[in-house]
C-alpha cells in the first residue's frame, strides 16, 4: 500500500529525517514509536506533502507521491488526523465532519461513523471550539473516515485523554481495522499501540532503526523499554 | 415647517438617507475587503480602483457602444473580477510566501497604474452618467422625498450583502472559505483546492467593489479619482469593524454611513472626520475591532 525510501525532510534549514524507510501493506495497522522529537509526526506530514523540502521517494500503491500538492495525496486516499486534531473553531461540529469532500465510496456511512462516536452525534450544531478534546479527537477520526480515505494517518490520537475515551478510541480503531482499512499510528501509550497494532516501526533521530511485529513484543520487552525512554 | 430636535424633519431625514446611502457603499466595500483579507491576507489597496472601474466600465459601455445600466451591473462586475483573477493568479499568487507587506505595496502600486491610465484619458473632471429610465423619480413618503434610485441603492445593497453573508456562513463553499480562512495547509490536506479558492474570493471581492462602482455612477460622478477619495473612509470603516468579520463589515458600512449622516446634520464641519475619530477611539480601546477577534 505505501513504501517510504529514504525519506529525507527539513523544517527550513533544520535536517529532521535522515533517510527514513519502512513499509505498511493493506488492511494492517502499523504504529511509529519513539521518543518525543525522533520525527515521528514529521514523518506524517512529509506523506501527507505538509512539508516542501523533501527528498527520497514516497509511493501509495505503486504511484510516486513525493511531488504532488497535499490536496492530491488525499485525492488518492490519505486521510490525516494532525496531532493537535485540526479541528476548525469557526465552523460548526457538522461543518468540521463534512468538509473533507468524498474521495472513495466510504466504509461506513454518516449514521454508522456517529454510532461509533455518539457524543459528536448530539453536538452536530454546535461550535466545534466547545468540543473537549475527546470529542475532538473523534471528530478528527470521523472526519477522515468519512471521506472513504483508506489510509489513515493518526499523530497520538489518545494524548491527554482520560482512560474511558481511550478505550472508546481503541474500539473505533478495531472497526477500521475490521473494515479492511490501513492505518499508520503514531503513539505514545503503548498499551494502546500493542492492543491494536500489527507491526511497531522505531523510530529515532530522524531515522527508522528496529521494526517489531507486535506478536514479539514480549521477547523484545526490555529493547522497547529502552526505545520509548521508559 | 415641522422639527424635531431643533431640525427640521425633511433635513433629518434627507441626511439619513444620504447617510445610507453612502453606508451602503461602505458596507458592500469593506465587505470585499474582508474577504479578501480573510483569505488572502492582505489589505487590497486596489479596491478603490476597482470601484472606479466598475463605474467607468459602465460608463463606457453607455457611451462607446450603448449597452445600459442592467447589462453593465452584470458586466462591468463580471470583467472586474476577471481582472481580479489574473492580478490573483499572476501577481499576488507569487506573494504567497512573502511579508504580506509586499501584497499591499503590490494592490497599492496596481491601484496606481489604473487610476493613473485613466487620468491620463479621461483628465480628472467628472463624467456624468443617467440614472436608467425604470428608476427615476421617486415618492412623496409624507415626512420626505425618495428618490426611486436611492432606495433601490439602499435595497439592492443590503440584498448583496446579505446574499454573501450567507453564502459565507450557511452554505458547503462558505464552510470551505472559512476553513481555509482558519488552516489553509490543513484544508489543503483534507483534498480542497485552496489556491484556486483565494484566486476566486480575491476575483469575486473585485467583483463586489466594482458592483459598488455601476451602482454608483448615476449618483456620484464617474472619475478617475473616485475610488481612491472612497476607499480611504471604507479603511476606516474596516479597522472600526474588525479586520477579516463579515457580518463587521457590514453592520459597521451602514452604522458609519448613518452616524456620518446625523453629523451632517448636527455638526456638519465634523462629517468629514467622524470616522476616523471614531477609528482612533476604536483603535484605543479595542484594537481588534468592533466584530474582530483579539
Ligand atoms: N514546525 C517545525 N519547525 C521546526 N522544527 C520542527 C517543527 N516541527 C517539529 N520540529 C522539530 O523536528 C523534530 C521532529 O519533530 P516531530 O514533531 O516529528 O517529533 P515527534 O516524533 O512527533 O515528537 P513529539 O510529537 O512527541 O514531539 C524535533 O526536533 C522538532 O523540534
Ligand atoms: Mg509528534
Amino acid at each position: 500500500m505505501l513504501a517510504v525510501r529514504d525519506l529525507h525532510a527539513w523544517y527550513g534549514e533544520q535536517h529532521v529525517l535522515h533517510g527514513v524507510n519502512f513499509e505498511v501493506s493493506t488492511g494492517e495497522i502499523v504504529t511509529l514509536i519513539g521518543r518525543n522529537g525522533a520525527g515521528r509526526s514529521t514523518v506524517l506530514k512529509s506523506i501527507m506533502g505538509l512539508l516542501h523540502r523533501r527528498t527520497g521517494s514516497i509511493t501509495l500503491e505503486g504511484r510516486e507521491v513525493l511531488g504532488l500538492p497535499s490536496r492530491t495525496v488525499a485525492r488518492l486516499g490519505v486521510g490525516y488526523v494532525p496531532e493537535d486534531r485540526g479541528i476548525y473553531t469557526t465552523l460548526t461540529v457538522e461543518e468540521n465532519l463534512f468538509l473533507p469532500p468524498e474521495v472513495r465510496k466510504p466504509e461506513f456511512s454518516v449514521r454508522q461513523i456517529l454510532e461509533m462516536f455518539p457524543n459528536i452525534r448530539e453536538r452536530l450544531a454546535s461550535g466545534a471550539s466547545k468540543l473537549s478534546g475527546g470529542e475532538q479527537q473523534m471528530l478528527a477520526i470521523g472526519r477522515v473516515l468519512r471521506t472513504g480515505a483508506r489510509l489513515l494517518l493518526l499523530d497520538e490520537p489518545t494524548e491527554g485523554l482520560a482512560p474511558v475515551i481511550v478505550e472508546q478510541i481503541g474500539r473505533a480503531v478495531t472497526l477500521l481495522k475490521q473494515a479492511g482499512l490501513t492505518v499508520i499510528l503514531v503513539e505514545q501509550n503503548f498499551n494502546f499501540a500493542a492492543a491494536v497494532a500489527d507491526r511497531h516501526y522505531v523510530i529515532e533521530q530522524g531515522h527508522v532503526v528496529d521494526m517489531i511485529p507486535n506478536a514479539e513484543r514480549d521477547q523484545h520487552a526490555a529493547k522497547l523499554q529502552k526505545y520509548l525512554g521508559i | 415647517m415641522e422639527e424635531l430636535l431643533g431640525i427640521p424633519v425633511q433635513a433629518l431625514f434627507g441626511q439619513i438617507l444620504l447617510g445610507l446611502i453612502n453606508g451602503s457603499f461602505y458596507a458592500i466595500l469593506s465587505l470585499g475587503l474582508a474577504i479578501i483579507f480573510g483569505l488572502l491576507n492582505i489589505i487590497n489597496f486596489t479596491h478603490g480602483a476597482q470601484y472606479m472601474l466598475g463605474a467607468f466600465l459602465a460608463w463606457m459601455g453607455l457611451s462607446y457602444l450603448g449597452v445600459g445600466y442592467w447589462t453593465a451591473l452584470l458586466i462591468a462586475p463580471l470583467l472586474v473580477g476577471l481582472t481580479g483573477i489574473a492580478i490573483e493568479r499572476l501577481l499576488l499568487a507569487r506573494l504567497a510566501n512573502v511579508d504580506h507587506l509586499y501584497g499591499f505595496l503590490l494592490t497599492y502600486g496596481i491601484a496606481l497604474v489604473i487610476q493613473g491610465l485613466f487620468r491620463n484619458y479621461y483628465g480628472a473632471s467628472a463624467l456624468p452618467y443617467p440614472v436608467p429610465a425604470e428608476l427615476r423619480g421617486g415618492y412623496d413618503l409624507g415626512f420626505m422625498f425618495l428618490p426611486t434610485y436611492r432606495g433601490w441603492v439602499v435595497a439592492i445593497s443590503l440584498a448583496i450583502c446579505l446574499a454573501t453573508w450567507l453564502l459565507i456562513e450557511k452554505t458547503r463553499l462558505g464552510s470551505h472559505l472559512r476553513a481555509a480562512t482558519e488552516k489553509p495547509g490543513l484544508t489543503e490536506a483534507f483534498g480542497i483546492n485552496v489556491p484556486l479558492l483565494v484566486t476566486m474570493t480575491y476575483g469575486a471581492g473585485a467583483a463586489l467593489a466594482a458592483f459598488a462602482g455601476v451602482l454608483a455612477a448615476p449618483i456620484y460622478s464617474v472619475n478617475p479619482q473616485m475610488g481612491a477619495d472612497l476607499i480611504i473612509v471604507v479603511f476606516g470603516v474596516v479597522v472600526i469593524g474588525g479586520m477579516g468579520s463579515i457580518l463587521g463589515a457590514i453592520v459597521t458600512g451602514f452604522g458609519l454611513g448613518l452616524i456620518e449622516g446625523l453629523t451632517k446634520v448636527f455638526y456638519a464641519p465634523a462629517s468629514d472626520i467622524v470616522i476616523f475619530v471614531i477609528m482612533i477611539v476604536i483603535l484605543l480601546v479595542r484594537p481588534a475591532g468592533l466584530f474582530g477577534k483579539a
